[in-house]
């Protein structure tokens, strides 16, 4: 099947390329030295004598191969052009011709041989320029006229004794003439495959489907305009159209049709490899590799399917020792099936093997702190296993060079949800695992369903419509139950989270209904209910992207002309989702994760705002709050100057954040009872911070950074949509607590540290972790900076950006480790995500070790360990004494 | 398509060309009339709900779908009258075609370069941004919109 359809292509093409050489000799004739025509016409020869190998064509591979030769002394000028040189690689072409012909109607190269033209073809390539030169110079360029009868020499047949060529050169035209035309006919016959096919660019296709798009507009306008008319012959004419149309439609849609099985054709080959190389046995039986999609999907599928399949040769089918004692055949079998269903493709990649143990995915997940054990507790075995499409995770326990690395199958996900499509994984332990992916058709005209909201019209694609839901009677609005304030729906026993989409679009909300319409959405893998004024009917739209203005609108995917001429925009389901807050934060993380990932160095990370005295929006990175607590005033108590409360047997010592910022200002009065506190831990020591309110966490990309001098600020940043203003821990709670801070400096090793980043914000809250720490830092924004700080401070420990500019941070590490004082200073590289501190790059890469940027509690730890190998190491040096 | 002549970066003397012009509040405008691809009248509008203030709506000027931008809030100037239908001037930018709504359309004018200036250093901020120069012509002030900051909805806001 595989190979029919590649012989086929290659049938296809390279009738083409023949006829261009038949045009192209001809007319390199008349300019000998054009060197382009020359390359040009060799590497046709080139293409089609490789894919012979590849196809094992041994006569075709052959002729090909000799008369490459030829045109390769000629290229490299080692000989001239002359007419019979030219007659000859169009015998070549000629034989080329026939074996094709006999390719396509046996499928087989026949039984002639072409030993004469071989003969020939060898000769010719032994003769030198200067025993040529003799017998057949070439003077000037033949004319056309005379170029012509050469051209047609016919090739020998197969019999013929060989006779080199510089002989033959002028001879017989008249005489083979008769064989012409035979030939003629074979030529034509043997091109019967290029003849039904034609090649057409994909940009005159897509603007075909464009046009066609246009025409189902204008085709439903017409409708629209038919029903509000009551012509016969109007009516009529508009059903011809709409059946044309639809027809047309259909029809260009096909154009740009291709079978799965081009995609599949590479995955027998990927199986193979993977299997002999991780020796297992797996069979790869394809279905249903006829099913059609459209080209831009099948483009945008192959990355996803090959490693798809990787995927499962190597964590799904077991060894077959393993399999053995499992009771199963020794080979595992590998199923790919694909296969329409209601308007989509779903392509289904299933394995007999080990299936994916829930509990143990849960347990990563935990340990990759995705989530905490009492979610996963409440996790359905569903949503558990589609919890391997998260980012950095891997259940894999090694890592090997074909997958485990945690990368991959949430870029799959991605790239599928980015067409519309949907993945869904479902595993039995022992018995198999299936990934199943849905797919649109196509992209460009999509069913949808039309309903109202506000008084304007909106559209719904299909593809994420579960079903309809009409609440009707008194009871209406009754069916809707709130659980602490967010709407509910029971749908056959289970609750269904519901958004208003007015509220979702800041909408004006319709009088209180007796009757509520709700339509059930999928996004990703969630549900949810949304409630709409009105529910129309399904259309065919076709989808137009917004403007540029209003591409940052995650609700809407677009926008439609309906029937009536005026545009009606297209929700994004998940984006509808997402505003609305109905889809679980857990999805966001990932999602909030994932972008991180690709935004490489960007300094995404989930801050705690608050308020604080006339500060509005404040925001302390959450990594480094330890809990949030209410105390009640009463429970304030004061000791040593300093607030106070009881706090898990404990002294935890209150920093009132407010006076810290406003030092000076006459408050001291209502503080709300009772007192909201952030509170921060040092190893084994608390502070807490006395806010007046906890606003939200928030999961921002940092991006507009303004220092400030103001005590107790590092700076300000926009944070969803509005500028906070980010504290400065440590000077908060120096101001606050100087003893805490500084019974805290006695504590810590008292080290310094060099921290090179780029970033002055991270800088600051690195320093900020640090200081408490009791590290003495150092700080430097680049590669000279940092050599500066090292020559002018003594250095313990450095803490870098594993992206420092200009060239990384291994530039630091060479330039360190060239000057013999440098050399013991251990290097801390930091990095973005938690993947590459698992690959271990920087290990190899010389770092001592290596933690994610913003994760305070490895960063310390890291140090710390680092700091406990240079005291032990230098106490063995016997340096006693001095400032450690 | 793009190339218009009418890119020009700097506030520098336009080319003398020629500029349809239209009014927004008592502001006489002025955009070159290579970059105006028609003029119509209130078109049906369909809103968009969270977008931008300045978006009006989204108009079908024959199967495209094109953005309209209200001139009276892009300016920040009082909204119009009840009954004032504004109109539709639909320029070529380099992000497709946008439908600038504007007072009222005016001629198409010559104007002399001799006769341009840089705008007013005090000028109101949210004019400054979008005001490439000025004409002065010989009863009134022509005032050179830049139509590609007009359309970028993002220009101006970071700064």
């Amino acid at each position: 099947m595989q190979d029919e359809d590649v012989i086929r292509e290659f049938l296809v093409e390279s009738h083409e390329n023949l006829s261009r050489l038949d045009q192209e000799l001809v007319e390199l004739e008349k300019h000998p030295k054009d060197a382009e025509l020359l390359a040009s016409i060799f590497r046709t020869f080139h293409t089609i004598k490789g894919t012979c190998g590849f196809l094992a064509f041994s006569t075709l591979e052959r002729i090909t191969h000799q008369a490459e030769t030829l045109l390769s002394q000629l290229r490299e000028g080692r000989r001239d052009l002359n007419p019979s040189l030219v007659s000859l690689v169009l015998d070549t072409v000629d034989a080329t011709r026939r074996v094709l012909g006999s390719i396509e109607a046996s499928g087989e190269e026949g039984s002639e041989h072409f030993e004469g033209l071989t003969e020939r073809l060898r000769v010719a390539a032994q003769l030198t320029r200067a025993a040529e030169d003799k017998p057949m110079p070439i003077l000037t360029p033949p004319s056309a006229a005379d170029v012509k009868p050469i051209s047609v020499l016919t090739p020998p047949p197969a019999v013929e004794v060989p006779v080199p060529a510089v002989e033959r050169a002028d001879s017989d035209i008249a005489a083979e003439h008769t064989e012409d035309k035979s030939r003629d006919g074979e030529v034509a016959k043997s091109s019967a495959v290029a003849d039904s096919n034609i090649r057409v660019g994909v940009g005159l296709l897509d603007k075909l489907m464009d046009l066609v798009g246009e025409l189902v507009l204008t085709r439903n306008q017409i409708l629209q305009f038919n029903t509000e008319r009551e012509d016969a012959a109007l009516n009529v004419t508009s059903q011809r159209l709409n059946l044309i149309t639809t027809e047309l439609q259909e029809g260009v849609m096909k154009t740009r049709m291709q079978p799965i099985g081009m995609v599949w054709n590479k995955l027998p080959r990927v199986v193979r490899d993977m299997a002999t190389s991780l020796g297992k046995q797996i069979l790869l039986e394809m279905d249903g590799t006829e099913t059609e999609l459209d080209r831009t999907i099948i483009e945008a599928i192959k990355d996803p399917l090959v490693h798809l399949v990787r995927n499962s040769c190597d964590h799904g089918i077991e060894l077959p020792e393993v399999r053995a004692r499992a009771g199963k055949s020794l080979q595992g079998t590998l199923t790919l099936r694909a296969y329409h269903e209601g308007g989509q493709v779903n392509i289904e990649i299933a394995d007999d093997g080990a299936g994916i143990d829930v509990a143990q995915v849960k347990q990563k997940a935990i340990e990759k702190g995705f989530l905490r054990p009492e979610q996963a507790e409440k996790l359905t075995d569903r949503e558990a296993l589609n919890m391997v499409f998260q980012p950095g995770f891997s259940t894999a326990k090694t890592i090997t060079n074909v997958s485990g690395r945690g990368v991959g199958l949430d870029v799959v996900k991605s790239n599928i949800e980015k067409i519309g499509g949907i993945v869904d994984v479902f595993s039995r332990p022992g018995e198999g695992t299936t990934v199943k992916l849905k797919i649109p058709l196509t992209l460009a005209i999509i069913p949808g369903l039309v309903i109202t909201s506000g008084g304007e019209r909106f559209v719904i694609p299909q593809v994420s419509l579960l079903e309809l839901i009409r609440l009707e009677g008194d009871s209406g609005e009754k069916h809707i139950e709130r659980v602490h304030g967010t709407p509910v729906y029971r749908r056959r026993g289970t609750l269904l989270p519901i958004a208003y989409l007015n509220q979702v679009l800041g909408l004006k909300s319709p009088e209180r209904a007796d009757v509520v319409s709700m339509v059930v959405l999928q996004a990703e893998d969630r549900q949810f209910g949304l409630v709409v004024d009105g529910i129309n009917d399904t259309q065919e739209i076709v989808v137009k992207p917004l403007s540029k203005q209003l591409k940052g609108l995650t609700v809407y995917a677009g926008a439609t002309i309906m029937g009536d001429g005026r545009v009606a925009l297209i929700l994004d389901v998940l984006g509808i989702g997402q505003r609305s807050g109905v889809l679980a934060e857990s999805r966001e993380q990932a999602r909030a994760a994932a972008e991180q990932k690709t935004q490489f160095g960007s300094e995404q990370q989930r801050l705690l705002l608050f308020r604080a005295g006339s500060f509005e929006r404040l925001a302390v990175p959450l990594s480094l709050v330890a809990r949030l607590e209410e105390f009640p005033q009463s429970s304030i108590e004061h000791a040593g100057g300093c607030q106070v409360v009881q706090y898990r047997d404990r002294i935890l010592p209150l920093i009132p954040l407010r006076d810290v910022l406003e030092s000076g200002a006459p408050v001291k009065d209502l503080m709300a009872d009772p007192v909201q506190v952030i509170v921060f831990n040092d190893g084994d020591r608390s502070v807490g911070l006395m806010v007046d309110q906890i606003l939200d966490v928030a999961e921002e990309n940092v991006t507009v950074r303004q220092k400030t001098a103001r005590v107790g600020l590092l700076g300000s940043a926009v944070v969803g949509k509005h500028v906070a203003d980010f504290i400065d821990l440590n000077e908060v709670i120096r101001a606050g607590a100087a003893d805490w801070f500084q019974s805290a400096g006695k504590s810590a090793n008292n080290m310094r540290v060099l921290v090179v980043e780029a970033s002055a914000f991270s800088r600051g809250l690195m320093r900020s972790a640090l200081d408490m720490a009791g590290y003495r830092v150092v700080e430097a924004a680049n590669l000279d900076q940092a050599l500066r700080s090292l020559e002018q401070h003594p250095v313990d420990i450095v803490v870098t950006a594993l992206d420092l500019p200009p060239d990384g941070s291994s530039a630091l590490l060479t330039a360190m480790r060239q000057r013999t004082e440098w050399q013991g200073i251990p290097v801390l590289a930091l990095v973005d995500s938690a993947e590459q501190v698992q690959t271990g790059t920087a290990q190899t890469a010389g770092f001592q070790d290596c933690q994610v940027k913003f994760d305070r509690e490895a960063m310390l730890g890291s140090l710390a360990r680092l700091a406990a190998t240079l005291a032990s190491s230098e106490a063995a040096l016997a340096c006693v004494g001095g400032e450690r | 398509m793009v190339n218009d002549g009418t890119t020009t970066k700097s506030g520098l003397a336009q080319t003398s060309g020629q500029f349809s012009t239209f009014f927004v509040a008592d502001l006489f405008f002025g955009v070159d009339v290579l970059r105006v691809q028609e003029v119509l009248r209130f078109q049906q509008m369909t809103r968009v709900p969270q977008a931008p203030d300045v978006i009006e709506g989204l108009i079908n000027l024959r199967g495209q779908i094109v953005t309209a931008i209200d001139m009276r809030r892009r300016l920040r100037l009082p909204p119009r009258a009840g009954d004032q239908t504004p109109m539709n001037m639909v320029v070529r930018t380099e992000d497709g075609a946008v439908s600038l709504l504007v007072d009222e359309i005016g001629d198409v004018l010559d104007v002399d370069a001799a006769t341009y200036e840089r705008p007013p250093e005090n000028l109101d901020p949210a004019a400054r941004e979008l005001i490439r120069g000025v004409y002065k012509l010989k009863d009134r002030l022509l005032l050179v919109l830049d139509a590609e900051r007009t359309v970028d909805l993002t220009a101006g806001r970071a700064a």
